[in-house]
């Protein structure tokens, strides 16, 4: 390995990162010395194991992913805004939408989802953490790596080019030379076992840390969401691990799984991938539909209409998922009676689909509406959503996706799933539940002119990518000529684009303006909710959630508690010692080490790579040794942080 | 209220027309052969369900967003109206039935697109192996024994059967016009049947990203009357070059080139569809080395083709256009 093929060199734009790296950083380190907050950061949230700062720092960090996706993505729409355009080489868009794609979905959808799901879930339920509290740390701390160590690809090594699909043999050695790559495969491994982790975390946690008289079909539907995603998480991410380490082993040891040479089989990878990759898209489009859930139950003052069927047409989906990835290439010549089977389970999909949203419309039937932010937003989901569906339905009738197959129809269909619902229900739900996390709410009036800055700019957007589907525009294609007459439509949706871009810094904006200038919340039921979160004393629940465990009798427990005007005031005999796990500053270093061990493998430089691994192991054996049952908080602090006189 | 919603009715009803009345100029929806004939209608007819679909949910949206919206004199709450057995039946059931009817013809589609267009199924089809190597295609005319590289003859009205493989990464084969593509893969040999009505130019291209060079991986297929495919076979046997094994390894080399015409074809040297690693070997024996896209190497490469592309331009141009088919 030379210094050129070690730091990015030779673009402006890349030495301009460089200095704002370096630049951001510096002022981190004077800002944290300068004001001694090196402490309270490793006190209060490195080592944190609570559940809701989990999540706010999933969020954290997917804001921040959104952003460096959105910045891709704008770049994209530039050099696409005009036919012949000279703003990026060929090399460099298939780099910007790689790692675009990968960290959207890897490192924004999901890792936002996760954060909302680690915020609200134990308070929906009733619990005060999760099962596995350092477990929970283990994962966040793996994906927060795995972010990083794919991120920096940008300036050091250079970043993949071969797709966030990776298709071999592309990816391989041959086609894909240098450490580029090996980023998608590391990364994605080391937050792929965080996911994994979180998977099995959430699941227990939701089949045994529920309140008292909380049955199954009792539980709010976003807990309900995020059971079925966790189940799908065990099931597919297994099928991603062993993907990639087949993978790595052909870049890294020369084994021949996908390869061109040794009868590798290319076809393999195509169908090792969207086994795992077409659940992935139900891993991520599943919460959001709780959340939609939640807030158009809230904000229609009515039961979910249909809550069994919401929940059975759940589990269709999470089953029917593992029984279409076929659909993402009917191409490959798998025959008629195949393309068959799979076009009409992945149109099956449809059907549940549609249940779902008739009956979040008739929730809102005989209800009272208001239109609060979240509300504009699952709003707009419904409204931009079946436009997705219905041209997904569309792509699933093989014969024509033949012709719909690697087009611009294909990314303005996902895109209005992805967006329309994972975005929209990512921003519905931070807004939603930004009072139980800060305390406050964001600004109605600002957040109604993101929602409509973000969802016009969609639209135009994305609506003229079907038309240019439909006229032959390749996705993936790095320009093109002025006579294939597809400049207006893109010129129109690099504007879409654009216009989304700005509706993102509004949003930013808010959070800053909000959190200088909104009226802060004095109880914790800050939209008149229905579910067990809202039912906390403070604004923001402490950090054991519940003084006293509450007991659920019903749906809507919170809510009909409310009707009834019997919501249960604690007094001090209902406050016993409460037991809590401890912080850990574990976690954060094992993530350290599997940076080390990534950057190692990603250089194939194996003393690295060892290294890494001693450190990781090292750690785990440290923590099997570490007897630390946690702690208890007493009854005079919880009196206290409750408010409560004795 | 509807003030609100009116952005959404008026931009659905903006798309209906649009659709209805660009439709014509889409490539896709402007199909010149039976295979994208029957793709079309296909596709038309899933955009009237699916247009349906979408009048029906918004019309609902609206209605229940504006009746139910809160305001002072608010009729009709019912707090504990959660399900009815009834509606939600009827709402399993119309999807399916929609479901079905989509069903239907895009098996039948399906079937129908593995053979021979129905038109002309009792003539024998044409065949053409088509390969992919990085970034050019070759396509070999067995039983002509010619060879020709990012172009295409064919004849109109009979059907062509591509034989499609790949020399490296998996392509796509993409005439739209003509009708829907199909993966090329080293190694194994994918089938596609496809065929022109109408005499004239088409354009086709790799649709499955293939790296740095994917975005010109094109070509052109030119339709032309019985005879005259005849002759310009037999006067390319009789004129063109043979293809040599030396040459034939230089196209394994990623990169573009010309349009080629060759009075003999690589199937003597090698099928990719049986030997996958071909075109490794074949980079290996001309001493090739990848090079990682950032290291100075690279870069250097890029601006030495930037210059040897801008060159050819020129020259292109000046010599009026080269295109000599
Ligand atoms: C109504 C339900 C849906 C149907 C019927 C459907 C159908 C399809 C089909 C058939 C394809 C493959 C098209 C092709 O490659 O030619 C596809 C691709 C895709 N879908 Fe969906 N889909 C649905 C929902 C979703 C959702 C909810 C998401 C994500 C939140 C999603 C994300 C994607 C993505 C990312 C791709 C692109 C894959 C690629 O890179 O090739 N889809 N969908
Ligand atoms: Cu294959
Ligand atoms: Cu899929």
């Amino acid at each position: 390995m030379k210094w050129d093929e070690f730091f990015v060199t030779g673009d402006p734009l890349i030495y301009g990162a460089d200095v704002s790296i370096v630049l951001t950083m510096a002022g981190i380190l004077f800002y944290m010395t300068r004001y001694k907050k090196w402490k309270w950061l490793w006190t209060e949230w490195l080592t944190t194991v609570d559940h809701k700062k989990l999540g706010i720092m999933y969020i954290v960090s997917a804001v921040l992913m959104l952003f460096r996706g959105g910045v891709d993505a704008l770049l994209m729409r530039t050099q696409l805004a005009v036919p012949e355009a000279k703003f990026l080489d060929s090399q460099h868009y298939n780099e910007i939408f790689t790692t675009h794609g990968t960290i959207m979905i890897i490192f924004m959808a999901m890792p936002f989802l996760i954060g909302i799901i680690n915020v609200v879930v134990p308070l929906q339920i009733g619990a005060r953490d999760v099962a596995y509290p350092y477990l929970n740390a283990v994962s966040f701390w793996t994906f927060f790596i795995g972010a990083m160590l794919f991120n920096i690809s940008f300036v050091i090594g250079g970043s993949p080019s071969a797709g966030w699909t990776s298709y071999m043999p592309l990816a391989s050695n041959e086609l894909s030379p240098g450490p580029g790559q090996n980023y998608y495969l590391w990364g994605l491994q080391i937050a792929g076992i965080g996911t994994l982790l979180t998977g099995i975390n959430f699941l227990v946690t939701i089949l045994k840390m529920r309140a008292p008289g909380m049955t199954l079909f009792r539980m709010p539907m976003f807990t309900w969401s995020s059971l079925v995603t966790m189940v799908i998480i065990i099931f597919a991410f297994p099928i991603l691990t062993v993907a990639l380490a087949l993978m790595s082993f052909d870049r890294l040891f020369g084994s021949h799984f996908f390869t061109l040479q040794g009868e590798g089989m290319d076809m393999l990878w195509a169908n090792l991938f969207w086994l795992w990759g077409h659940p992935e898209v139900y891993i991520v489009i599943l919460p959001a539909f709780g959340i939609f859930s939640e807030i158009i139950s809230t904000f229609s003052k009515k039961t979910l209409f249909g809550y069994k069927a919401m929940i059975w047409s759940m589990l269709l989906i999470a089953g029917y998922s593992f029984l279409v990835w076929v659909h993402h290439f009917f191409t490959m010549g798998s025959g008629a009676a195949v393309n068959s089977v799979f076009s009409i389970t992945t149109m099956a999909i449809g059907i549940p689909t549609g249940v779902k949203i008739f009956n979040w419309l008739f929730t809102m039937y005989r209800g009272k509406i208001q239109f609060t932010t979240p509300m504009l937003w699952s709003l707009g989901f419904i409204v931009n959503f079946v436009v997705g569906g219905v041209t997904g339905v569309m792509l699933a009738m093989a014969a024509a996706d033949y012709q719909y197959h690697n087009t611009y129809f294909l990314v303005s269909h996902f895109h209005y799933v992805l967006i329309a619902g994972t975005v929209f229900g990512c921003f519905a739900g931070l807004i939603y539940w930004y009072p139980k996390m800060f305390g406050y709410k964001l600004n109605e009036r600002i957040g109604k002119w993101v929602f409509w800055l973000f969802t016009i700019g969609f639209n135009v957007c994305f609506m003229p990518q079907y038309f240019l589907g439909l006229d032959g525009m390749p996705r993936r294609v790095y320009t093109y000529s002025e006579e294939s007459g597809w400049g207006p439509l893109n010129m129109v949706s690099t504007l879409g684009g654009f216009m989304m871009g700005i509706a993102f810094l509004v949003l930013v904006y808010n959070m800053y303006y909000s959190f200088r200038f909104a009226k802060r919340e004095t109880t914790g039921d800050a939209w008149d909710g229905r579910t067990l979160e809202w039912s906390t004393p403070s604004a923001m629940p402490p950090f054991y959630n519940f003084a006293k465990i509450p007991e659920v009798t019903g749906l809507d427990h919170f809510w009909r508690q409310k009707q009834a005007g019997k919501v249960e005031k604690l007094t001090a005999k209902d406050i016993k010692k409460i037991h809590m796990p401890s912080n850990s500053g574990v976690p954060f270093i094992m993530g350290s080490f599997f940076f080390v061990l990534g950057f190692g493998f990603v250089f194939d430089w194996m003393w690295m790579a060892i290294l890494g691994g001693i450190g990781v192991i090292g750690t785990l054996i440290y923590r099997s040794f570490e007897y630390d049952d946690g702690y208890y908080v007493s009854v005079e602090e919880v009196l206290e942080t409750e408010k409560i006189s004795k | 209220m509807m003030q609100r919603l009116k952005p959404f009715l008026t931009f659905g009803l903006l798309i209906a027309v649009f659709m209805l009345s660009g439709c014509s100029d889409m490539v896709v929806l402007d199909p010149k052969g039976p295979v994208g004939e029957q793709q079309k209608d296909l596709i038309m007819y899933s955009i009237w369900f699916m247009l349906f679909i979408l009048l029906v949910v918004y019309a609902l949206t609206a209605f229940i967003v504006y009746k139910y919206r809160d305001r002072k004199n608010h009729k009709g709450y019912d707090p504990d109206n959660e399900g009815s057995h009834l509606l939600e039946t009827i709402w399993w059931i119309i999807p399916i039935i929609i479901t079905i009817a989509l069903a239907v013809p895009t098996v039948k589609t399906i079937y129908s697109l593995e053979g021979p267009p129905e038109e002309t199924k009792d003539q024998k089809p044409l065949v053409i192996h088509a390969t992919s190597v990085d970034w050019k295609w070759v396509f070999t005319y067995p039983e002509q024994d010619i060879e020709t590289v990012n172009y295409l003859h064919i004849p109109e009205d009979r059907p062509v059967l591509f034989k499609l493989t790949s020399a490296d990464s998996m392509a796509s084969f993409w005439v739209p016009q003509l009708g829907g593509q199909k993966y090329a893969m080293a190694g194994m040999e994918t089938k596609l049947y496809l065929q022109a009505d109408e005499q004239g130019t088409y354009e086709g291209r790799n649709s499955n990203f293939t790296g740095e060079g994917f975005t010109d991986h094109t070509f052109d297929v030119m339709a032309m009357s019985d005879e005259e495919f005849e002759k310009w076979a037999s006067e390319t046997k009789a004129d063109a070059p043979e293809l040599t094994k030396e040459q034939y390894d230089k196209l394994m080399l990623p990169g573009h080139v010309k349009e080629m015409t060759f009075s003999s074809t690589h199937l003597g040297f090698v099928n990719h569809a049986d030997e996958a690693d071909y075109a490794i070997k074949a980079r290996e024996r001309l001493g090739y080395e990848p090079l990682i896209p950032h290291s100075k190497a690279a870069k250097e490469k890029r601006e030495e083709e930037k210059e040897k592309k801008q060159q050819e331009q020129e020259e292109s141009e000046s010599h009026g256009d080269s295109h000599a088919h």
